[in-house]
């Protein structure tokens, strides 16, 4: 009940957008249909630590977006996402990704609805990128986002662009649900989370950003204020009696820098950001390089390295999987018609023995129709780091993905 | 003075071009910025593009791409290329700024992630979309980025035309150590170009057609055509729709632009 609520104002506050672009001149429109419909089996290769926990799983899902351009070149953007697991209710769920009017200017632009917003460089994980909400229960990597309801207006000069979001109503991060695999071994409550505001999810957040490019340097300096999008997790005992993991969202601020640059064939890449919340400050920082060897092995091969280290400055919190980790990335890119490409990349903790093992790999059969497959594998989980409860979860995923 | 100088221009129309004591390396480098001035003043302008990939076998595959280009006063032009199809690739695009001298500037945005990349742009020998066409051979083609040399005359597809050999100042990262271009004498239209490869063999050979003039100035080629000798592939280009002075600004070519690309 509580999810059909909060979805409704949801809707209303980016269908604040509707009436607007209703005001505009509409002569000669552009509307444009497109969008994919994903097929994906997932398999894990050992026998589920929780009970209830499922060896494979199936889903559909489909990302649709209608766009419709106006003379002026301002729009108006929807797209839906939805998908349906076989195993995990949780993971069966719907979003708005995308709803919004955008206004178009010669030096400015503005942004009203549900929207999303990328900031960051690196390529393992992603610090500085705080605007949207991860939808986590699509992908452990914190890419998949939710529609977050904005307003925001970009400045654009030549000193650069200056960007000021006011984000109206908070999304919670999505949890894998008790049928679920590549969870904590207790539940998340996601339908009774904590908030340290009272206003809890209308919290009004701010956000304020500075970007620019000098050269071969591309850079973001960045400033947020309101709910933080990492919850920490509290445990405790739902009104069963059973244990579980109660989601408290506190309030932060938070200032970060990303940085980009190219040195002759090398991209050099960094985030970092300093937060203050309830408990100590704290810092993290990710950076790394990536150089790519164009036509190697006298083929018409790419072969890209991908080097990088994060360190998060939070001793006993230990939420992520990445605290103290070098990372490394070979991306092989066929360059042939079909665009076949692979990328492995391992994620090896510095003071712990954990690791991680990455597989995808990808090739286009059609115009319409593409075939990717995933592998991840936890190797020696430490018995006392958190991401222990994933040693068992190794997987394959096959997904089939047909677009229109 | 006066009288000089009418002697001067009366023997330079008397006399066949070359004939002033150039070097040949001169001579071609004055046919590359004859041909570059003559393609000055455009200003901007938009175009789409298909691009037809075979194998060896003569198994097709398609890419759609639309272009939009502006031209910069003392520097290489601005460009967005916006991928349509395959579908898996759509809305996915990539903003250059080239430079007369040092590497291009280039970024990539990925739809999905609504992320502007940075690419290393300095290695052009790389594949354009898996293509036979590599980035060197799309990018804007600036003067400064070749040394040249006139080889001689020859006449293609009934047009009388130079033959200038052309070498990459940047060699550590081109694809060729060489290349051979055709270029009539009327209007300075390219109609083929021979690629050698790093070591000197003939790797590739590019064909022009469909030339049509543009604000009674401009030509354009409609195809294009690229062999790998070497592979057995080929890559043809249709463009079409070609539309000039369409009032494109510098704010149509920065990161807010890119993101804002359908």
């Amino acid at each position: 009940m509580a999810g059909l609520r909060k979805f409704v104002l949801l809707s209303l506050v980016s269908l604040l957008a509707a009436p607007l672009a209703l005001l505009l001149p509409v002569s000669s429109l552009c509307m444009e249909l497109t969008g994919s419909v994903d097929l994906e089996g997932r398999f894990f290769l050992q026998s589920p630590q929780f009970p209830d926990q499922r060896s494979q799983s199936a889903s559909f899902a489909l990302n649709a977006e209608l766009y419709h351009e106006f003379v002026s070149g301002s729009s108006l953007i929807l797209s839906p996402f939805a998908r349906l697991d076989s195993a995990d209710k949780e993971r069966s769920h719907a979003d708005l990704r995308e709803l919004n009017y955008l206004h178009v200017r010669d030096d400015w632009e503005l942004r009203l609805g549900l929207g999303k917003v990328f900031w960051g460089a690196c390529e393992f994980v992603h610090l500085v990128d705080i605007i949207n909400q991860t939808d986590l229960v699509e992908s452990l990597d914190g890419e998949e986002k939710l529609g977050q309801p904005m307003l925001h207006f970009s400045f654009v000069r030549g000193w650069g662009v200056l960007d000021l979001f006011l984000l109206p109503y908070f999304r919670e991060r999505t949890f894998q649900g008790e049928k679920g695999r590549l969870r904590f071994p207790l539940i998340v409550d996601t339908d009774h989370p904590l908030y340290e505001s009272g206003s809890e999810e209308l919290h009004q957040d701010v956000s304020l950003r500075y970007s620019h490019s000098l050269g071969a340097v591309d850079f973001g300096l960045s400033y947020f204020r309101g709910t933080s999008r990492e919850p920490f997790l509290i445990a405790g005992l739902n009104y069963k009696d059973e244990p579980i993991l109660t989601p408290y969202y506190e309030q932060i601020s938070q200032t970060s820098l990303d940085l980009q640059g190219v040195y002759g064939s090398w991209l050099i890449k960094a985030e970092a950001f300093y937060r203050r919340g309830y408990g100590r400050p704290f810092a993290a920082a990710t950076f790394g390089f990536e150089y790519t060897l164009v036509g190697v092995f006298e083929t018409d091969l790419d072969l890209g390295i991908i080097g990088e280290y994060v360190f998060d400055d939070r001793e006993k919190v230990r939420q992520g999987l990445f605290n103290n980790d070098l990372m490394g990335g070979l991306r092989l890119a066929f360059n042939d018609a079909a665009s076949s490409e692979i990328l492995i990349g391992i994620v090896q903790d510095v003071e712990q023995s954990s690791r991680l093992l990455t597989l995808e790999a990808g090739r286009r059969f059609s115009d319409f129709l593409r075939l990717n497959l995933e592998g991840t594998c936890f190797m020696d989980g430490a018995k006392e780091s958190v991401d222990n409860s994933l040693r068992d979860d190794d997987f394959l995923k096959l997904e089939l993905i047909y677009y229109f | 003075m006066r009288t000089l100088s009418i002697l001067f221009l009366l023997l330079s129309f008397a006399l066949p071009a070359g004939a002033l004591a150039q070097s040949p390396e001169e001579q071609g480098l004055a046919i590359a910025q004859e041909a570059d001035a003559r393609d000055n003043g455009f200003a901007d302008f938009t175009a789409d593009m298909e691009m037809v990939l075979r194998n060896r076998h003569g198994q097709e595959s398609r890419r759609k791409i639309r272009i939009r280009t502006l031209e910069v006063e003392g520097d290489g032009d601005k460009s967005l290329t916006i991928f349509d199809s395959p579908r898996d690739v759509k809305g996915t695009a990539l903003l250059t700024f080239t430079h007369k001298v040092g590497d291009d500037d280039q970024w990539l945005y990925l739809p999905a992630l609504k992320r502007v990349k940075r690419i290393a742009s300095r290695n052009k020998s790389g594949s354009f979309m898996g293509s036979e066409f590599a980035y060197e051979d799309i990018a804007s083609q600036e003067v400064e980025k070749y040394t040249y040399k006139y080889l001689g005359d020859a006449i293609y597809d009934g047009h009388d035309c130079t033959m200038v050999e052309s070498y990459p100042v940047d060699a550590a990262n081109s694809g060729y150590t060489r290349m051979v271009s055709w270029r009539d004498k009327d209007e300075y239209r390219l109609w083929k170009v021979e690629y050698y490869d790093r070591k000197s063999s003939h790797l590739k050979t590019l064909t022009m057609a469909g030339y049509q003039r543009y604000l009674d100035r401009f030509w354009r080629p409609h195809r294009m055509h690229m062999v790998n000798h070497q592979n057995g592939k080929s890559t043809e280009l249709h463009w079409d729709s070609f539309q000039y002075r369409t009032g494109l600004t510098d704010t149509d070519f920065n990161k807010n632009s890119l993101k804002r690309v359908k």
